[in-house]
This record gives structure tokens, sequence and C-alpha cells, in this order.
């Protein structure tokens, strides 16, 4: 999070900076970077993503991320949170601040629609996220990598603004599986403002199954103002990590007994759907007064 | 020199090298040559290696060369006559071009006689032979395919998502097949699959080293993907340490890291032309019509979806990793053929020139 705040407040001379930044275009025309394995570019992704998503962050969401001491620092964690807001906009905020209250990146499990497209796709992989598939998750975590899940998928993120705040179902559990593999820590998070970024109150799904989509909605905004629809609403955000699930105290092969999977798959919802409810009471209206 | 070397493995006293007129194969011959332990080293080929020494039969060395067409009937012999132990399979051909004059000028079908047929009956006469112990096989990562639905890393068990149905792949998941079955009627013999990466190096010629090599780099619009490349001096060490010893089982072999395609096109300094896909596909259509670069459809998706593979196993069975990584393979490349273009590095100079009297 410094690398971002130190060059503001420091007073690093206007010459070390321009240094800088042309040492950073020559490394990046000649193509002298890393890239991990997965193709997550930390270079890009620290001075050109997650800059250009600060201040939807800072000023527009107005985000405040509560309880990053409960993500164990320089070890693997996986951080499950709800999914909402019908654009994936809260995995981006998520990354944010992951990134800029623990100084970590935040590596998502993603769609298997993401990875199709072109573009963004590429782009997820870039800022460092990959497929949510057992492999991938198992990989990262053994890595000790801090991995970010929304088990709702797009049951949760596609559901309509009157159901808001209400966990969908988690899936299978696979996540849990894998964090028990690993013996890493579950550390459930609450996400409260996305869900009235794009209130979704009515869906297309004919002509979204011709687009392959799973679904197209409609907002108060879209899509009747055209791309100006796509706008999100300045809603009050607050992020919350909870007390971690510990699993380092099962045997790696207990992944393979669904009960006990179903059991911690069962905690951890509803440990997040109580968070939601407190948080969500404590941020009170989503948008001043005088908006709406 | 090998520290899991069992007492067996110094046994090693013949061995056999398919496509031995191949680089990689004519690099891995001399290697072994050079190797006291080793008494002989046959090489077999449909065509003589383009040896500077000259003379038919008698190449660099100690290397006997023996001309036969795998998929013919003679192999048996050669295998029987010469008390042959560890046979190196190198000789699958990449691509229908045939390019390097082995014969396999017949497009398609001729391609995967050569392959499949081939390794059927080299297969059928190691079985058959009482003296062989040894068998190493040359694959491809390309058996995983690329696809935005697999895992990103591929470890030795992930089964591909989608089988292959192109050319090269398909076939290398043929030849497999045949090795396990093979495996399975010979316990007693030690059978090693390797899947290289992409080879990239000073002598490789490849239709991915023939694309870096264009003056304007084609890329598919919205598609970055990871490659992955194996130096050659590596793949010989490699394809030396598993003919020399014991080291049963599957294992794929590349340079540490990865590189994206936009790395690798930098590194380069060409210029680039971002084409949508369709457009992609008819460009390198064209290309491969004229022969100018050859772009089969698993080339295609690799340059979209990319692909990368877990190396654990093999650093682990050989006490050894990779002396290049992806990166300084596809740099050892580069520099053999010229070194990169350094306009882009200078327009950056130029332009922090410019503006520094300024500030």
């Amino acid at each position: 999070m410094d690398d971002f705040r130190d060059r503001r407040a420091s007073g690093s001379t206007a010459d070390e900076r321009l240094a800088e930044l042309f040492a950073f275009l020559r490394r990046r025309v000649t193509g002298e970077y890393e890239v991990d394995e997965f193709g997550f570019d930390p270079e890009l992704n620290d001075k050109v993503l997650l800059e250009a998503l600060r201040p939807l962050y800072r000023h527009w969401f107005r985000v405040e991320a509560l309880g990053a001491h409960n993500v164990p620092a320089g070890s693997g964690a996986l951080i499950v949170a709800n999914h909402s807001g019908t654009l994936p906009v809260d995995a981006l905020m998520l990354q944010v601040a992951v990134h800029d209250e623990l100084g970590r990146p935040l590596r998502l499990l993603g769609a298997h629609l993401v990875y199709r497209l072109p573009v963004l796709g590429h782009l997820a992989r870039k800022s460092g996220h990959t497929l949510a598939c057992p492999e991938d998750a198992d990989r990262l975590l053994r890595k000790g990598e801090v991995v970010g899940v929304f088990p709702e998928g797009f049951k949760g993120i596609g559901k309509p603004f009157s159901e808001r705040y209400r966990l969908q179902r988690f899936g299978r559990g696979g996540f849990v599986a894998s964090a028990i593999r690993a013996g890493v820590p579950i550390v459930p998070c609450a996400i409260v403002g996305a869900e009235e970024i794009y209130p979704k109150i009515g869906d297309i799904p004919a002509l979204a199954r011709l687009l392959g989509l799973p679904y197209l909605p409609i907002t108060p905004l879209f899509p009747w103002l055209g791309p100006l629809g796509l706008l999100p609403l300045p809603s009050k955000w607050m992020i919350e990590f909870d007390e971690p699930v510990r699993t380092d105290e099962y045997a790696p092969e207990e992944a393979d007994d669904p009960m006990l999977v179903f059991d911690l798959t069962d905690h951890v919802r509803e440990t997040i759907q109580r968070q939601l409810d407190v948080l969500r009471l404590r941020r009170g209206p989503a948008f001043p007064p005088i908006v709406l | 020199m090998n520290t899991h070397t069992p007492g067996e493995a110094s046994m090693t006293r013949t061995v056999l090298v398919t496509g031995v007129s191949g680089h990689i194969g004519a690099r891995l011959a001399s290697a072994l040559a050079a190797d006291p332990e080793i008494d002989r080293v046959i090489g077999v080929d449909t065509a003589p290696p383009p040896s500077p020494a000259g003379g038919d039969g008698a190449v660099p060395g100690r290397i006997e060369f023996v001309r036969v067409a795998l998929r013919g009937p003679d192999l048996v012999d050669v295998i029987g006559d010469a008390d042959v132990d560890t046979v190196v399979h190198l000789s699958l051909v990449s691509g229908p071009a045939g390019g390097r004059g082995d014969g396999s000028g017949g497009g398609r079908p001729a391609m995967k006689e050569h392959n499949v047929i081939g390794t059927m009956r080299l297969l059928a006469a190691c079985q058959r032979s009482a003296t062989v112990r040894r068998v190493v096989v040359r694959s491809t990562t390309a058996v995983y395919g690329s696809s935005p639905h697999a895992p990103a890393v591929f470890t030795e068990d992930t089964e591909p998502v989608e089988v292959s149905h192109h050319g090269f792949a398909r076939d290398a998941t043929e030849v497999e097949s045949y090795v396990r079955g093979f495996a399975r009627r010979r316990p007693d013999v030690t059978t090693t699959t390797l899947r290289f990466a992409t080879l990239m190096g000073p002598g490789v010629d490849s239709p991915l080293t023939r694309y870096f090599s264009q003056p304007v780099l084609p890329t598919v619009l919205g598609f970055d993907p990871r490659l992955q490349f194996v130096h050659e001096d590596d793949v010989v060490e490699v394809l030396c340490r598993t003919a020399r010893a014991d080291h049963p089982g599957v294992f794929n072999v590349a340079g540490d890291g990865v590189l994206l395609l936009s790395q690798c096109v930098r590194r380069t300094g060409r210029p680039v032309i971002p084409l949508p896909s369709p457009a992609f596909r008819l460009v390198s259509g064209l290309a491969r019509g004229a022969r100018l670069v050859d772009f089969s459809p698993e080339q295609l998706s690799l340059l979209s979806h990319g692909r990368a593979v877990d190396t654990t196993r093999l650093a682990a069975e050989l006490g050894w990793r990779p002396k290049y990584s992806t990166a300084a393979a596809f740099d050892d490349f580069l520099r053999s053929r010229g070194g990169p273009g350094d306009l882009p590095r200078a327009v950056v100079d130029w332009l922090a020139d410019l503006v520094r009297p300024i500030s």
C-alpha cells in the first residue's frame, strides 16, 4: 500500500519520479518484467490497474475496510465473500482493499465466463486472478497466497434487488475442501454497498441466452440511458474481514469427507450472513439523503 | 554424475537413437558417443544426418548411422543384431510440411503414418527384443491442449479438458498411449516419457521459432497467452540423463517461469499487429498456404490461450533443474538471430532525454 502513498507524501523530487517513470516505461517496452505462472503481472497491477481503481474505491464508494488483522500476514488464507452488484465491481474493490490494507495481492478464483472473453480474461490473469478450479485453488494456497472466492457465483451477483443482502446457495463447497487440503484458514468477509450500485429490477432472459450471458439486467438506469446507465450508483461501502475459521486441525484427507465439508460450508455461510446483517445496520443508508 | 543412478544403470552399452538426423537427435547422439561408459551409439533416420564429416554410415565420432524407415520392417533386425539395450525415440514430426526432408513430405497422412505407425513398429521391435531394458520417448506438452477452461498449470496427472483433435498433439497423445501399453506388457523395461515444452535455442527450427523470426508479428487481439520454452541444451541434457539411468514415468520438461506472448514480442523489438481472431485465422491460413509460416490449428490455439506446466516431478527425479529459464532460453534464441531490435528502447531513451531538461 505504501508504495502509492509514499510517492505522494514523501518529498521525492519531480526528477526522481520522472526517472522512475522512464525506468518503468523502458522495462515495459522491452518486456523485462516478471510474470508468475498464472500470468500475474505485479508491476502492471500495482502501478496501473489498481491505480485506476483507487479513485472509485476512495471517492466514489468511500470504501471502509475493517478487520484486516483477521487475515494472517505472510501465509496462505482463503477469503470467502458475498457476491452482488450485477457486475463484479465488488471483486475489484475487494482486490484494492486487500492490497491497500494488507499489502498483498488478492488472487481471485473467477467464473469460466470471464476466461472465455477476450481482453477481460487476460486482464484478469494479469491482475492475479485465475479460473475457479480445484487445481488452481490448491496451487495458489500451497504457495501461501491470499485467495478469494465468491461461492454464490452468478446466483449471488445476478440476484434481483429485492433479495439484496440475502446470501444464496454456496455451490458444492469446493473452496472448503481446498482450504482443508492446504491447511489454511478461511476468512469470512462481508461486503456491504455493492448491492445498490446497479439495482437489478428486471432481466431479459431471452436476449441473455442469445448472447450466452447468465442474465441481462434491467436497472433504473440501464438500458434506458445507454452507456451512461453503466455508471454505478455511488453507494457507501463497507468491507469487513471476520475472525478466521481454522482448518489446520483437520488432516488433508478429510477434504474428502463430504459431511465435514458441508458443515464447514454452512458455518462459513451463516457467519457471513450474520456479519452482513450487522454491517448493513452499521453502515446506515446506502446513499446520502440528498441523493434519494 | 547422477545421484539416483541405480546399480544396473551402468549396464548401458548400446544406445539406439531414432530421428538422429534432426537437430536434437544429432546433438544427443554426439553427447552419448562422447560418454566413455557407452560402447555404441546407433542412429536411425529416414535421411542421413546433415553432417559435415560426410560419408554415409560413418558419422562423426563413433555414431553408426542406419538409414531405415521406422514404419518399415527393417528395424527389428537393427535392434536384434546390435544387442541394443537403450532406445531413445525422438523421431516425431511436428508438422506435415516435412521441412527437414525426412521423407515425410506427403502431408498429414504421411506425418501420422510416420509418428504413430512408426512408434508402434518401434515398440513392437522393443517388445520382441531380449536385450532392450530402457525406452525413452519424446512427447510434447501439447498433449494437454490449450484452453481457457483448463487449470492454469498442468501437472503430469492433469487430464486434458478437451482431447486434442489436431495433428501433432493428437499424434503425441496416441504415441503416449502406445507407450503405456508397451510399459504394461513389458514391466521389466524402464519406460520414460518426456513431455517437452516448446523448444527454443539457436539451432531450433519450429513453427514458433519461425513465427518469432518474421519481420512483423501478428497476434490475436485481446489474447495474451502464457508461453513456456525449454532450451535445446537442457533438452539434450535431460535426454542424456534419462538414457543413462532408469527414471521411469512421465515428466514435463520446461524452463522455469513463463513469458507472456506480449513480453516475447517486446523482447524481439519487432512491430506487432493485433488482429481480431477471425482475421488472424485468415492471415495465418494465407501464410500457411504460401509456406511462409506453418500455423496449424494447435499453434493458433496456443497463441490464443497459452499453456504452462509444472516441472517439480522432473526436478525431484533427476535432482537437477534446467539451466535456462523460459526467459533465458528465449533471449538466447533472440541473440542467435541477430539480437532484439532496439527501436522501442531507443524511443524511450530519446523521450527521457527530451523531457529531462524541461523539468
